[in-house]
């Protein structure tokens, strides 16, 4: 009884290649198709909690993201999408030098996304809100541009130093220009009352950002590692059975298209609304 | 859908958001002559239209590819 509930090792695993006659697709498009719908849910749900608290928000913050970063990674993102498409062509017309290329390139350009990403955080991650003991408010970056600090961990701290050198931002559109605008101030640590980076902590705008931008960095990772599977060891199906590999490429390509997708929306909700 | 399908969605998107923000950089470039922002908004809208080329390119070379 238990030998015949045991399926044999030669087994075929079927609709990998050929399409299902029921739904007309092979099984691994309706698939990932399901695993994207439960994916708009997940980023859905987040996108209406955004939605949300600005509505309900008396006061949004603007102007904390820059748009030319922002920008770049979106045209970097474009151009994967096109070069994905190409290393799939590449294979339906047989030529497997293209689609290395093609795929390299996708891979590349995934990881300038990411090293982009990496560059936008560590930016708000060394960027400061001061609050002095007189109420005085100020925004700014830190001397030496420490990571993360905050006034205990400054504090508590083996070195702790009397003062801290501060050099404020710029002001923004609309706001008046002080006498000296590129002035360090020392700001003694007794006199701090608050000092906190522009983690997600900050306020509800950088705590929404954070979870959306993460969660989508967190895809574009894991699209990075299917497709160099893909380009590298994964590539073995080729010589198998190349339409099962031609299909597996673009099942990557339709969640990589969906990962980019939801980028096209976060760019302008995040960064310029 | 095929690759080929949801490529056609991604790009229309693409291509309203390059057109959008490549507007609403060249107004803020109107507004403040930040020369940036007219940068911004050139390299959008070009990208916009480069984009619309790549558009008809792609689907006439993917004229034997089903949608489904």
């Amino acid at each position: 009884m238990l030998a015949a509930a045991t399926p044999p090792l030669d087994m075929e695993i079927p609709y990998t290649a050929e399409a299902r006659p029921d739904t007309g697709v092979y099984n691994a498009k309706i698939g990932l198709w399901l695993f994207l719908a439960s994916e708009v849910m997940l980023f859905g749900a987040l996108f209406s909690s955004y939605i949300l608290l600005r509505v309900g928000s008396t006061d949004w913050p603007q102007g904390l993201l820059s748009v030319p970063i922002g920008a770049l990674n979106t045209f970097v993102l474009i151009g994967s999408s096109i070069t994905v498409v190409m290393s799939w062509l590449a294979l339906k017309g047989n030529d497997f030098g293209k689609f290395r290329l093609y795929m390299g390139s996708t891979v590349l350009l995934a990881l300038l996304f990411i090293s982009i990403k990496s560059f936008e955080y560590h930016d708000k991650f060394t960027h400061y809100f001061v609050k002095l003991k007189d109420g005085t408010e100020l925004t700014g970056h830190i001397e030496g541009k420490p990571f993360n600090w905050s006034l205990p961990k400054l504090k508590a701290s083996a070195n702790a130093p009397g003062e801290i050198a501060f050099h404020p931002d710029a002001p923004k559109r609309g706001e008046p220009v002080p006498d000296s605008p590129h002035e360090t101030l020392r700001l003694p640590v007794e006199q701090i009352a608050k000092l906190e980076s522009f983690g997600p902590w900050r306020n509800t705008y950088l705590a929404i950002y954070f979870t959306l931008s993460g969660l989508h960095a967190l895809h574009v990772i894991g699209g990075i590692l299917v497709m160099l599977y893909h380009w590298g060891a994964g590539h073995q199906l080729w010589r198998k059975s190349r339409e099962q590999f031609t299909n597996r490429v673009e099942v990557t390509g339709l969640y990589w298209h969906f990962v980019e997708l939801v980028w096209i929306f976060l760019f302008p909700v995040m960064y310029i609304l | 859908m095929s690759l080929k399908a949801f490529h056609v969605v991604f790009l229309i998107s693409a291509i309203a958001l390059c057109l959008g923000f490549g507007a609403w950089q060249i107004r803020a470039f109107l507004q403040d002559r930040g020369w940036l922002d007219l940068v911004l908004g050139a390299a959008s809208l070009l990208g916009g239209v480069a984009l619309i080329v790549y558009f008809r390119t792609m689907l006439k070379k993917l004229r034997g590819i089903s949608y489904l």
